[in-house]
């Protein structure tokens, strides 16, 4: 029961923080773009999405979006409506864009803070602006966002203990729980689970350290980067 | 319709007092942590080191049925072993407030410890060459620098303890999520009043970060701000 649970949850995470991190990186560019209309939409909707629970975020979208006439003509048959019916796909959504809104103030307060230098050479080797935000700012902002990223990873983890309020989810909280009342035992339920939790943020603690030396974010130039410590 | 609205609307109150009310004790549990991380006295800093380190790596839901479920259990067994026969329910909101205090304790133990550490040990040093004693020295030059140091940080807390709170409806207090469940599942319209919940939420949210930056911006007076 557990080891489901704790497949339903890393899946949830892993897959909450891919789908996120691609939102993400779109959003922080809208953000620090130049197009003002765009950047005051994302603005809302971070600000929206960082200033609700999460609880009710994935309320919304589980229940609430379930109300709307719209969506129920069409999630029987028309083809992306259907997975509104499907709870892990509502969580996911629910984190998703939950992790994105987060993750994209994060991004975009680095790329904003980019120092003037890296961009003043980027244009003096003729760089386009798009070249410059791919191979100058971008990886330069990904990698002092690092830090603070991982905590985001580890928040997120304990966030997808929400996935076990919605009815039909089994993760790793929702398989205690379903412990406690099937047996009554809550101390070594809850205190299993609180357990495992503690045991994956370990690994985080261990990238955390590893910080700005972590390779495979900034690409090909690491190569040559001398080895940190 | 509006009568669950205005039910709603009184859920909020109970909202804001859990987060209040667990404001304090996460406060209260910051300085006592950040005080031991500090002291240099190996078990009290071995203590603190675990209290953060082990809080911050479980989620707050599961901590909050942790102590809800699990809590009530091991007290009245405690009570049952010493005799007395005497029974303690927790009801949600104390089970609320203490877990959410104990939750964000650790977290503002670290807020705090890192505003302390970015005072000037010179003043530490003048307060002493002073002859001042250690409750003085706190009172009078630690806790009035260390405000806006820590005020960055705090808030940042606070925001994600305001939003925990709807997490205390899963135990079964009647807040204003707790509600909006109820209200949803009774008239089969659950879009409206969670995007009502969401907005109070939103709305408490952005008061609090103004009133914060506010406070931020008056305690920042005279601080040099280095210009570019």
């Amino acid at each position: 029961m557990y080891g489901e649970g704790l497949l339903t949850t890393l899946g949830l995470l892993l897959s909450s923080l891919a789908v996120g991190g691609v939102l993400a990186l779109v959003f922080a560019l809208a953000l620090t773009g130049r197009n003002k209309v765009l950047q005051r939409i994302v603005g809302a909707y971070t600000f929206v999405i960082r200033g609700t629970p999460l609880l009710i975020q994935v309320y919304m979208i589980y229940y609430g979006l379930a109300q709307l006439e719209w969506i129920q003509t069409r999630w029987d048959t028309v083809w992306p409506w259907i997975y509104f019916k499907d709870a892990f796909f509502c969580a996911l959504l629910a984190f998703s864009l939950n992790t994105a809104g987060y993750t994209a103030e994060m991004l975009a307060g680095a790329i904003r803070e980019t120092n003037a230098g890296e961009i003043e050479s980027a244009q003096a080797f003729g760089m386009s602006r798009f070249q410059a935000m791919l191979h100058i700012v971008l990886p330069s902002a990904m990698r002092r966002t690092l830090p603070a990223y991982s905590n985001e990873v580890v928040m997120m983890l304990h966030s997808t203990s929400l996935a076990s309020a919605v009815p039909a989810m089994l993760d790793l909280t929702a398989a205690a729980s379903r412990i406690y009342s099937d047996f009554y035992l809550p101390f070594e339920a809850y205190l299993f689970a609180a357990a495992i939790y503690l045991c994956c943020t370990l690994p985080d603690r261990h990238f955390q350290a590893a910080g700005a030396s972590f390779p495979g974010l900034s690409g090909a130039q690491d190569s040559q980067r001398p080895a940190l410590g | 319709m509006t009568a669950y609205y205005s039910s709603i609307l009184y859920g909020a109150l109970l909202t804001v007092g859990v987060s209040l009310a667990a404001l304090l004790v996460s406060v209260l549990l910051g300085l006592l942590g950040a005080g031991a991380k500090l002291s240099g006295n190996r078990p009290l800093v071995a203590l603190a080191t675990g209290y953060t380190t082990i809080i911050r790596g479980i989620p707050e839901l599961v901590l909050m049925l942790l102590v809800f479920y699990g809590g009530s259990i091991g007290i009245n067994h405690l009570l049952e072993l010493s005799g007395t026969g005497a029974t303690l329910d927790i009801d949600p909101f104390t089970a609320g407030v203490l877990t959410l205090g104990f939750i964000y304790g650790a977290y503002m133990t670290e807020t705090f410890r890192g505003a302390i550490l970015s005072i000037p040990r010179g003043q530490l040093e003048a307060a002493a060459a002073f002859g001042m004693r250690p409750v003085q020295t706190f009172l009078r030059i630690t806790a009035p620098q260390m405000v806006r140091y820590a005020l960055p940080g705090f808030t940042n807390n606070w925001l994600v303890l305001i939003k925990a709170t709807a997490l205390v409806s899963l135990i079964g207090l009647q807040e204003m999520t707790y509600l909006a469940k109820q209200a949803s599942a009774a008239t089969r319209s659950p879009f409206a009043f969670f995007l009502f919940t969401g907005s109070l939420f939103l709305i408490y949210t952005w008061v609090s970060l103004t009133v914060l930056r506010k406070l931020h911006g008056r305690y920042s007076l005279g601080a040099k701000r280095p210009e570019l």
